[in-house]
């Protein structure tokens, strides 16, 4: 281990730990704002739909396999199956048709 | 045993997310050993960062050098996301959150682990948290390692597979309450159109970046369109947008 290596990592750790930290542990008081409960209550679904569109369709390393798996995911989705059940049904999609292509 | 069974489902929770980070951390690993760092480097700084995007620029950061004053600031803009989400989250919490909790919970906020964390209806407790960051960043740290010792260890459509995972979680969360609430349905619209666009139009943003801006926009374009009733009414909505 190289102290200028443990030194970079100490800071990139530090920093980043405290970017995280800081506002989930000190910010405790409710939000009274109806605008900024409505928006914290959107982001999660907002941060998922930016971070799977467009990404999922280069998540294989092949668009095709990406689009099978995106559409049995979708469709299990909008029935509700579990994560675990989408998630794997997606992979498995994608690793079926990347054997035949 | 409320505690063991908020653990055990945070980890089955945090498989998929596992799963998406092992293939994911081979490249973060396959870099770290491209910049001259050894496998124990790698798999530490993934121990004490987990994160992608500022562990990826980081590592160029060490390889060309950089001063410790360009690591911070690189390391602050790339995840500042982190300060957004954990303030979200702020607004869940559970009363068994103690201080301490909330100091070891930190470290684990991610952007998956967020997503499914904020996405549950039902007030987040540490249990839940520390199962799904104890199976998420165990995935991190091993493919991070496995990545720096031996290459690209998986065949290519193996690997590829595993990286749809994640995306096909995402999908599980946002389209069942996209499909009950016209609301969520026109944030998760707007946000994929917004992102589209960096991707297509505006490629100079770096990824980070884009997602967040787009997710922002989208999300106070929903507040502003279709604000939220008081919390009560919130609270009791249905609750089949969740995991079972």
């Amino acid at each position: 281990m190289h102290a200028r290596v443990l030194i970079y990592t100490a800071v990139m750790a530090g920093v980043t730990y405290l970017i995280r930290m800081l506002p989930f542990t000190f910010f405790t008081k409710k939000i009274e704002s109806r605008f900024v409960r409505s928006f914290l209550y959107y982001i999660p679904y907002a941060v998922l739909s930016a971070m799977t569109i467009p990404a999922i369709i280069d998540s294989t390393g092949s668009r095709i396999t990406a689009a099978a798996g995106t559409a049995v995911a979708v469709v299990l989705a909008y029935f509700e199956l579990p994560l675990i059940v989408v998630a794997s049904a997606a992979s498995v999609t994608a690793l079926i048709i990347g054997l035949i292509i | 045993m409320k505690t063991a069974k908020d653990f055990s489902r945070g980890i089955a929770d945090g498989i998929p997310i596992m799963l998406g980070y092992l293939s994911v951390s081979f490249a973060i690993g396959i870099k770290s050993a491209a910049a001259g760092l050894t496998t124990f480097e790698a798999a530490l700084i993934s121990l004490t960062n987990l994160t992608s995007a500022g562990q990826a620029k980081g590592i160029d950061i060490i390889a060309a050098n950089g001063t410790l004053v360009e690591m911070i600031l690189v390391q602050l803009i790339i995840n500042i996301r982190y300060s957004l989400m954990g303030l979200t989250l702020s607004q869940r919490l559970d009363p068994e959150f103690k201080l301490k909790h909330r100091l070891l919970a930190s470290y684990g906020i991610t952007d998956e682990i967020f997503a499914l964390c904020a996405a549950r209806k039902s007030p987040l407790c540490p249990s839940y948290m520390y199962g799904m960051i104890l199976v998420a960043a165990s995935g991190w740290v091993t493919g991070t390692a496995m990545g720096a010792a031996a290459g690209q260890l998986l065949p290519e459509v193996v690997a590829g597979a595993l990286g749809i995972m994640l995306y096909g979680m995402f999908l599980a969360i946002i389209i069942p309450p996209a499909r009950k609430e016209r609301s969520v349905l026109c944030v998760v619209i707007a946000a994929a159109l917004f992102s589209l666009l960096f991707a297509e139009l505006i490629k100079a943003v770096p990824d980070g970046f884009a997602m967040i801006i787009s997710a922002v926009a989208a999300a106070a374009l929903g507040a502003a369109v279709f604000p939220i009733k008081d919390e009560n009414e919130n609270k009791s909505k249905s609750r089949s947008g969740e995991a079972e």
